[in-house]
């Protein structure tokens, strides 16, 4: 893309290092095109195995419908008879419980992130700083499978025998057990992992904010605070909104770290319940998958947990698509995306 | 800016200092009283303005003025008054600490994490420390070497000062007629009025510089400073801003930093000499140029060095 | 307002600090008071006492296993998609579907990844990568498999990491090495892929990093059990059959696994954040020395 066209011009008597040149591009260019194939692949061949379980429920199968846990097991003991398999699916507790969890911590450490991100590139101290950025491209880089330990061996205890009092659990002890493993672990532990890798980015963002916009607001009058946040925030758009896409792409696909902690349980939290709301348990469609990972040789079951799988592979690039839109009409004033 | 001149004409001799004669081309169209004969220095340039505003009254001040990069000192002891209605150069080589100077003038050299300061700075009488910082740069405004706009239209830009100083939040209507007064006083408003949506880093060099003096000018400054304002513009946008800066010192107190001697004449009704941190020479420009009392002076502006 | 929003920045930073403290504290603590040098070289062992059986040798062989295998796929291919996008790209519209289709690798959760690969690997084709019982159907996990599918996971990674550096060397660099003669593979091989090495280093070990922190593909694909050998071939027969790592190890003896015991658990969650800590680390260092040698980025 930025190599020179000079080639074009050095037709040197050296044939042999032109061929070699169509070589070279020849083979790096079948690489690039294997990671095309394999993409490609994926989505075809995850579609192709989901497609029974949607083409059974129609559109029907992201409506809510009756108890999804039944129903999955339903799926899971149907007969071995391929006439009589089992796909009666209605998912969205599943779906609603994915939107909740991710929408809830993107927007939080959406939040979180930019104004802590404001903060080390502008207020803290010097030294808390060379400590602080390390720290977070660490916190960055920490396994999931580490925030699920300490939420499920911390929090979740922590919840359910101090924040959820008696009269809570027994509110609700007919349709759902209140154990700690709930939306509010869920969304914190979340938040907590997917916040460092947006500050990340964000507070390189904001550091390649040309020096000249600042002083030039400096220069008006306007405090450190207002500069940070009319001009410098403001120019750095395009990575926040690249930030929330990246984050909400680890929300969707989390799968051991919510299974560690959300309950596993398919259940629909209703926010007429108050504050119980937030200490019901939830199951997304990822940890979904993993949980029930030892059914995907049952037929049925398996081509339903390839559906759920079909859903996060659509709306991962439906994300991406939508970032790249976001940005577009920010590129008309100038800003870089 | 020589394209639109005859360049004078340096006269080396062996053994005497270096002089200028003026290109022969050159008419001169001089308003003020010049010394073009009595002087050793002739300066061609057209002067742009018309005779110093007598007496203007003094608005800022420095008083043994010191700036410091760690222990390295850019300013030493200067002392200088900027008064309204009156055009003040800052002229010397590179890195002679014109630019430290002007920016310590509404304390944007603090940026800088190692700079400090010795002496005092007076605006109005007053101690600028005594000011608060955002107050005393909405009344010590300074535009930049390199046109910086903001990435966001012409009209936000100019109306970007406006919203910052308003307690709530004004609507565009009630900013319409103050941005269009800042774009007219600016020079700039005629060519872009037809679309004030326009993104600002789209307009050409020039524009944006005179967006960045309009933007200044909406926050109602009673100084202004400018920072080598047309050293990336092209000689017919340079034109247009000393134009408007000629013009804009009858409204507020102008200091300018350039290293273009013709500029400076063409533009200053004083002019400062820096040399090393050193403010060697300050006086009138006819005098800065004409006949200047100091050695170094007199070597800089007959183009010795520098 | 103002104050509001400087206010909760404070607060923000503030929080930052506590919790970031709060976390590496944690596991600092944690993690040595429950790691015993024993643990780190004993098998895991079946047992009703799930907290004096074994330790975790096991997975962590199973990790470094693993993650060999998924760099040393992973590097060739992003170097080389990579180069193909930032020097040829033609024609234009692949280029663009090259690009976009890393984009969605990169936006895919590794679950999705996980059971695509249990589609592919489970082909017969695929046979002689993992275990085949009898009637010729496919196990289709094994290290082998688990790794390649890793190396999707770190093949985003590296692409943009060699791609951004490769675009930071300026056009006169490349002139210069056509201008003495050399062809373009020549000015790929000599001039560009060693100035774009530290970027090379770094991508690999960032995607070190997300591969030895992945859980799901490791328990879809590589069963999470102890190691067992298929076939009798030593090394191959290792590669072939299943095992563990360090991540489904945690997981595993975590409450929401089978095992239940979070002394172990937290010992190799601390194992696992030392592996982490150094990756990083070395991400640092070769970041520095990066800074330093290539004069042209000023």
């Amino acid at each position: 893309m930025s190599a020179p066209p000079l080639t074009k011009f050095a037709r040197s008597p050296r044939r042999s290092g032109e061929s070699q040149d169509r070589r070279t591009e020849l083979v790096l260019g079948v690489l690039a095109c294997g990671v095309l194939a394999l993409v490609a692949g994926m989505v075809i061949f995850v579609f192709a195995k989901a497609w029974p379980s949607f083409s059974h429920n129609g559109l029907k199968w992201f409506g809510p419908g009756g108890d999804v846990g039944a129903q999955l097991q339903a799926i899971f003991n149907s007969p071995a008879d391929p006439a009589n398999y089992v796909y009666l699916l209605r998912a969205w507790p599943l779906i609603y419980a994915t939107i909740l969890v991710t929408a809830s911590s993107v927007a939080l450490a959406l939040a979180f992130a930019v104004l802590s991100a404001i903060f080390i590139v502008e207020f803290a101290p010097n030294r808390l700083r060379r400590i602080l950025e390390p720290t977070v491209r660490l916190l960055a880089a920490v396994p999931s499978v580490i925030y699920g330990l300490i939420g499920v061996l911390v929090l979740v205890p922590l919840v359910g025998n101090h924040l959820i009092t008696r009269a809570q659990k027994e509110s609700v002890i007919f349709v759902v057990q209140l154990t700690g493993n709930s939306l509010l672990v869920a969304v914190i532990v979340l938040t907590i992992m997917i916040t460092p890798i947006m500050i990340a980015i964000i507070v390189d963002a904001l550091r390649s904010v040309p020096n000249g916009w600042k002083e030039g607001a400096a220069a008006l009058g306007v405090n450190r605070w207002r500069v940070m946040w009319t001009i410098v925030v403001r120019s750095a758009r395009p990575a926040i909104i690249a930030a929330a896409v990246l984050a909400t792409a680890r929300a969707l696909g989390e799968a051991i770290m919510l299974a560690m902690v959300a309950g596993s349980v398919a259940f629909s939290p209703n926010p007429l319940d108050g504050p119980t709301f937030f200490l019901e348990p939830i199951q997304p469609l990822a940890s979904t998958i993993v949980i029930n990972a030892e059914g995907l040789t049952v037929v049925p079951f398996g081509q339903t947990l390839y559906a759920f799988a079909a859903v996060l592979l659509v709306s991962a690039a439906g994300l991406s698509l939508c970032g790249y839109a976001a940005k577009q009409p920010l590129k008309r004033y100038g800003i870089r995306a | 800016m020589e394209g639109m001149m005859p360049p004078p004409i340096r006269r080396i001799v062996v053994d005497e200092p270096a002089t200028v004669v003026a290109a022969p081309a050159a008419t001169s169209q001089t308003n003020g009283s010049t010394p073009s004969h009595s002087s050793p220095v002739s300066v061609t340039a057209p002067r742009r303005r018309a005779a110093s505003l007598a007496g203007g009254i003094e608005r800022m001040a420095t008083h043994d003025l010191s700036i410091l990069y760690g222990d390295k000192a850019a300013v030493k002891n200067v002392s200088l008054p900027v008064r309204q209605g009156e055009v003040l150069a800052l002229i010397g080589p590179s890195g002679c600490g014109k630019t430290t100077l002007l920016r310590s003038l509404n304390r944007l050299v603090e940026l800088t994490a190692t700079a400090s300061r010795q002496g005092r700075i007076t605006l109005d009488g007053q101690d600028i420390d005594a000011l608060e910082v955002t107050q005393l740069r909405r009344r010590v405004s300074m535009v930049f070497q390199q046109p910086n706009p903001f990435p966001m239209s012409v009209f936000d830009n100019v109306a970007y000062a406006l919203r910052e100083q308003a307690r709530k939040r004004p609507r565009k209507s009630e900013l319409g007629p103050a941005v269009a007064d800042a774009l007219q006083r600016a020079g700039l408003y005629d060519e872009v009025a037809a679309d004030l949506a326009h993104p600002a880093l789209r307009l050409s060099g020039g524009q944006q510089q005179r967006l960045c003096i309009a933007r200044s000018l909406a926050a109602g400054p009673e100084v202004l400073l400018l920072d080598e304002p047309c050293s990336a513009l092209d000689p017919g946008s340079t034109e247009i801003i000393e134009d408007l800066i000629v013009r804009l010192r009858e409204e507020v107190a102008v200091v300018i930093v350039t290293h273009n001697l013709q500029q400076a004449y063409r533009i200053a009704d004083h002019v400062g000499f820096m040399y090393l941190g050193e403010l060697v020479e300050y006086g009138p420009a006819e005098q800065i140029f004409g006949s200047p009392q100091e050695q170094r002076t007199q070597e800089y502006v007959s183009g010795a060095f520098g | 307002m103002d104050r509001i929003g400087l206010g909760l920045c404070w607060a923000a930073g503030i929080a930052l600090c506590l919790i970031a403290a709060a976390i590496v504290g944690f596991m600092l603590f944690k993690g040595l008071q429950f790691l015993r040098p024993d643990l780190l070289v004993t098998s895991p062992v079946a047992s009703q006492d799930q907290s004096k059986s074994g330790g975790f040798l096991d997975p962590m062989v199973g990790t470094l296993i693993l993650t060999t295998i998924g760099t040393a796929v992973a590097v060739p291919l992003g170097v080389a998609t990579a180069i193909w996008l930032s020097e040829y790209a033609r024609p234009f519209w692949l280029a663009r579907a090259v690009e976009s289709g890393v984009d969605i690798i990169a936006g895919t959760p590794s679950i999705v990844l996980a059971i695509f690969g249990l589609i592919i690997f489970q082909q017969s084709f695929f046979g002689f990568l993992s275990f085949t019982a009898e009637g010729g159907a496919v196990f289709g996990r094994s290290f082998l498999t688990a790794g390649l599918m890793m190396s999707l996971i770190a093949l985003p990674l590296i692409v943009a990491a060699t791609r951004e550096a490769l675009q930071s060397i300026p056009g006169h660099v490349r002139e210069a090495s056509y201008a003495l003669g050399k062809s373009k593979s020549a000015t790929i091989r000599r001039v560009l892929i060693p100035a774009a090495r530290p970027a090379i280093g770094t991508g690999a070990a960032l995607g070190m990093g997300r591969i030895a922190g992945d859980t799901a593909i490791v328990v879809i694909l590589l069963g999470a059990t102890a190691l067992q050998a298929e076939g009798s071939t030593p090394l191959f027969g290792t590669l072939r059959g299943t095992g563990s790592t360090l991540t489904s190890y945690v997981y595993n003896n975590s409450p929401a696994g089978e095992g239940n015991a979070p002394e172990k658990a937290y010992a190799a969650a601390f194992v696992l954040l030392l592996i982490v800590i150094f990756l990083n680390f070395s991400i640092d260092t070769i970041a520095g020395r990066r800074k330093m040698e290539a004069a042209w980025k000023g």
